[in-house]
């Protein structure tokens, strides 16, 4: 088992490597014109609380030593990266990195079988229970590695990306076994493609059984046609709400992609029979199956204009036309600049991110390349609102920056309670990115609450087990922090009387990370 | 207190006879209203079991609610009806009382059978040909026409984590998940030097209403643990919930949503006993004890309509589920329904029968919401034509004579 993982593991390198320097697919390095002048301190945080997943104390030297033009450059052109040895050595300790998605998911495939087959009512039940145990095991794994990334990478742009992409084909954890898929789905699907091109990142959603399991395109056959996925993959993945396509591009596309699906057959089992025309239409990759027999081979328009692929490759053609429309353009662009820079960004901004992404035939890096650019962005610092996934994650980099958290369940906790659990959207349109859906009366109640499990009582990030006793003193060193220092000039009067009225340090951190400063970005 | 006062005041006028006629008095100021949301399209032909007909048992070999009088059967309502023998205890008893109503072939002219396109649409409760705005949900504008006539003041809160889109829009509107048992940790003197951060920010208003309203929580659950003679609070899930919400709305608000999940069954729903009987059963225990927490006065006041995003196929499918539907089953709950419709089944019917299904799949609908709650909230609260146009734009009220 091993062995598979690491042959896997340098596999998923040599993918990585080829999106940036393979011969075939030669993708320039983006560099982005930013003024190259060193940053003042303050500039600095604000950068690095967008751009990162918020300030902490390597985040900030990699910058100041770097400057921001060539600090940038290194976030949109990620390389392979590990995190801090405390922070991998969880990961390599997950049974996500040592075990593949297909062998994972026939396993527990066998094992729910086997729980259905039991004659005694009572062991049925028990079994049902462990193989549920499983799947909720294997989903938080998932949501530990998110977390450990999102503290620690130096890739730090890339792992935004990765949660917002993740969020925009969402799949959620509820249903059917994508429990045992999701972590698959982040490492392979999304992540790789983060800040690559488009099409491709679109290209291995519709690649993989979480998304296919989630939007039910496995049970979509010819004459027994389901429109879910094909109209989500209209409406939510490109071109968007009123993007130009028609109730009969829905069915259009749905016919396509009939035959699209997941097979839980080993790997090296026979295929199906199909009849020999079509016979080389078949097509089984891991857990992904195009099946022939499935597929409704007649003549298909879509966007006014034919179809002229046959089999899968009729899917192929389909990614092409809807990740080339110009309205795609427009959706993505918008909906990065509002997960940037603002809930209502400003129109010209989205036109030139828009006029970037086309031009570069939907190379991410180069879209966003043109919004880090734009004086809205600068303007912008320090604005957004943030989400919980955003206050929970930021508020733990700043308080204990390098330290590495042992037990990040405490974090999954505090996210949850704010209604913003992990693979958790239960539809699929993902979680909003603006400030109403956040800032309700009862999210900022929870939200205190949360700063004051940081800032009095963080400890419990770093104690082996819930029972553990807690280290002394059980709060992070804010006040000491370089990042606070530097913060302190630019808070209010308001937040600052409030500082100042803190009986001890727990209640300064308190105040510091109830503070209205804080909530944003 | 003062609202108490003030709802003994109202009881106490005679008002045009029946009971039921109290809130259709105009500018109603006590009216009290609760919309509960069944996210995933529960199935409402096990609910409300239409037990004349023989192709309804004939659709569903396994799944079926047996007649009334056999073992597991439904419970009577009326020669067409029966009810799901889960609610003997909670939803029967109330209408028996006259205080529950069904309205069967409910829905939404939305077709597209998707859960959240489904759920957003009757959220925002707009016209389905229009472009959608997502900040302008129904309970909202509801909220906005209220404040500005019947009710001075009106607060409409969401007893969920985020504020839901039926009540995001220009009414400010407060949220409050009350599932949860976290002790606050931040107290009263930490909570002013917070809010004092916040006073010239624009989040000043829901920060200091996010800490009034768990204040109020915890006010009236604690009063509830200290009242020894009822132990309302070893209630569970969705019980302890209604119960709480009802703390809530009896003194402090007016408006209130909440949504129940995991009624999406696909696959195992069961029939008398299972999956869905056992959602059933929650459910129910929760309506009665947010009845039975409001008490009388209030109650008499307050209309708590139960709504899901759609029906599912009245054919069972081949793993004892059913699939996504059109149109549904409502229910309407109050202490002052109507004598037309408590104790009844409301609204425009039909035969249950293969020819009269909807694309020979599922339920039609026959009472469109907007038309419904249209209906529903001109009697409440005496809304004018101008101000339930700007409730639900373009409709004709559908008026069921519910209170």
């Amino acid at each position: 088992m091993r062995r598979v993982s690491l042959a896997l593991g340098a596999c998923a390198l040599a993918l990585l490597a080829a999106c940036t320097s393979a011969p075939g697919d030669r993708r320039a390095v983006v560099s982005v014109s930013l003024p190259s002048a060193p940053l003042d301190d303050a500039s600095r945080l604000r950068w690095l609380d967008r751009v990162s997943w918020g300030v902490n104390a390597s985040s900030e030297a990699q910058l100041a030593q770097r400057g921001l033009p060539l600090w940038m450059r290194d976030q949109l052109n990620p390389r392979p990266a590990p995190l801090p040895p405390a922070a991998q050595a969880q990961v390599d300790a997950m049974a996500i990195s040592r075990t593949s998605l297909d062998q994972l998911v026939t396993e527990l495939d066998a094992q729910r079988k086997a729980a259905d087959a039991l004659p005694d009512e009572d062991q049925k039940k028990a079994a049902r229970q462990a193989y549920q145990q499983r799947l909720n095991e294997l989903v938080r794994e998932a949501q530990q590695r998110f977390v450990l990334r999102a503290l620690y990478s130096p890739n730090q742009l890339q792992e935004q990306m990765t949660w917002f992409w993740m969020n925009h084909f969402n799949v959620n954890l509820r249903k059917d076994n994508i429990r045992a898929m999701v972590g698959d789905y982040e490492e392979n699907a999304i992540r790789p493609h983060a800040l690559g091109r488009f099409r491709d990142l679109l290209g291995a959603t519709l690649h993989h059984p979480a998304m296919l399991r989630y939007l039910d395109n496995a049970q979509n056959a010819a004459n027994r046609i389901n429109e879910n996925y094909a109209r989500e993959l209209m409406e939510l993945h490109t071109l968007g709400v009123g993007g130009g396509y028609s109730q009969t591009d829905v069915q259009e596309l749905a016919r396509v992609l009939t035959g699209v699906g997941v097979s839980y057959q080993p790997l090296d089992a026979a295929p199906p029979n199909v009849r020999p025309a079509l016979r080389d239409d078949y097509v089984r990759r891991g857990l992904f199956e195009f099946n022939p027999n499935r597929h409704d081979y007649g003549p298909k328009t879509l966007l006014g204009q034919p179809i002229e692929s046959r089999g899968l490759a009729e899917a192929g053609e389909a990614l092409d036309r809807l990740a080339r429309a110009p309205a795609t353009a427009r959706f993505i662009s918008r909906k990065l600049a509002v997960y940037f820079v603002s809930d209502d960004p400003p129109q010209a901004l989205v036109e030139r991110m828009a006029a970037a992404f086309t031009r570069s035939d939907g190379d991410i890096a180069v879209t966003l390349k043109a919004m880090f650019e734009a004086p809205e962005f600068a303007a912008s610092l320090g604005r957004k609102f943030r989400d919980p996934v955003h206050y929970v994650i930021a508020g733990v980099r700043l308080a204990y920056g390098d330290r590495v958290v042992s037990n990040v369940n405490p974090m999954i906790g505090w996210i949850n309670r704010m209604g913003e659990q992990l693979y958790g959207h239960e539809t699929p349109d993902g979680y909003p990115l603006n400030e109403a859906a956040w800032a309700s009366a009862g999210q900022m109640n929870t939200r205190f609450e949360i700063a004051r499990a940081i800032g009095a009582n963080g400890a419990v990030l770093f104690r082996a087990d819930d029972k553990a006793p807690l280290e002394k003193p059980a709060f992070p060193p804010l006040a000491d922090s370089h990042a606070v220092r530097t913060m302190q000039a630019g808070l209010s009067a308001d937040t600052r009387e409030a500082l100042a009225q803190a009986n001890n340090p727990q209640e300064w951190n308190t105040f510091l990370l109830a503070s209205p400063e804080l909530m944003r970005r | 207190m003062q609202r108490r006062e003030l709802l003994k005041l109202m009881a106490a006028v005679p008002l045009a006879g029946a009971a039921g006629q109290l809130m259709a008095a105009p500018g109603a100021e006590g009216a009290k209203l609760l919309v509960v949301f069944l996210r995933g399209a529960y199935d409402c032909c096990n609910l409300l079991v239409p037990t004349a007909s023989d192709f309804y048992y004939a659709s569903r070999p396994n799944i079926a609610i047996a007649r009334p009088g056999m073992p597991g059967g439904a419970l009577p309502l009326d020669g067409n009806w029966g009810l799901h023998p889960a609610l003997a205890q909670s939803v029967m008893p109330m209408f028996q009382q006259k205080q529950a109503a069904f309205i069967a072939f409910a829905g939404t002219d939305d077709l597209t059978r998707s859960h959240f396109e489904t759920q957003d649409s009757i959220e925002l409760g707009q016209a389905l040909d229009k472009r959608r705005d997502y900040r302008s949900g129904f309970l909202n504008r509801l909220a906005g026409v209220l404040g500005a006539g019947p009710v001075a003041g009106v607060s409409p809160i969401a007893f969920t984590e985020q504020l839901p889109l039926s009540l995001r829009g220009g009414a400010r509107a407060a949220n409050m998940a009350l599932a949860g048992n976290a002790r606050a940790g931040i107290d009263a003197r930490q909570s002013q030097v917070i809010a004092a951060m916040y006073r010239n920010t624009p989040l000043a208003g829901p920060v200091a209403e996010g800490f009034e309203l768990r204040d109020e929580v915890a006010r009236a659950v604690q009063a509830e643990m200290d009242a020894a003679s009822r132990n309302a609070m070893t209630a569970k899930g969705f019980e302890l919930v209604a119960r709480r919400m009802a703390l809530l709305m009896r003194e402090r608000f007016d408006l209130g949503f909440v949504d129940v999940g995991g009624w999406d069954t696909h696959v195992g729903q069961g029939g008398a006993i299972g999956y869905l009987a056992n959602r059933f059963e929650e459910l129910g225990r929760g309506v009665a004890g947010f009845a039975q927490e409001m008490g009388d006065d209030a109650w008499r006041q307050t209309v708590v309509v139960v709504i899901s995003e759609f029906g599912r196929t009245f054919r069972e499918n081949g793993n004892r589920g059913t699939d996504h539907g059109h149109g549904t089953v409502y229910w309407v709950l109050g202490g002052g329904l109507s004598a037309q419709a408590g104790g009844r089944i409301v609204g425009e019917q039909q035969d249950v029968a293969q020819a009269t299904l909807f694309q020979n799949r599922d339920y039609p609908v026959l009472n469109e919401y907007r038309a419904v709650f249209g209906g529903l909230f001109r009697r409440m609260y005496g809304l004018s034509p101008a101000q339930l146009a700007r409730v639900f734009d373009g409709v004709t009220p559908k008026d069921l004579q519910l209170v």
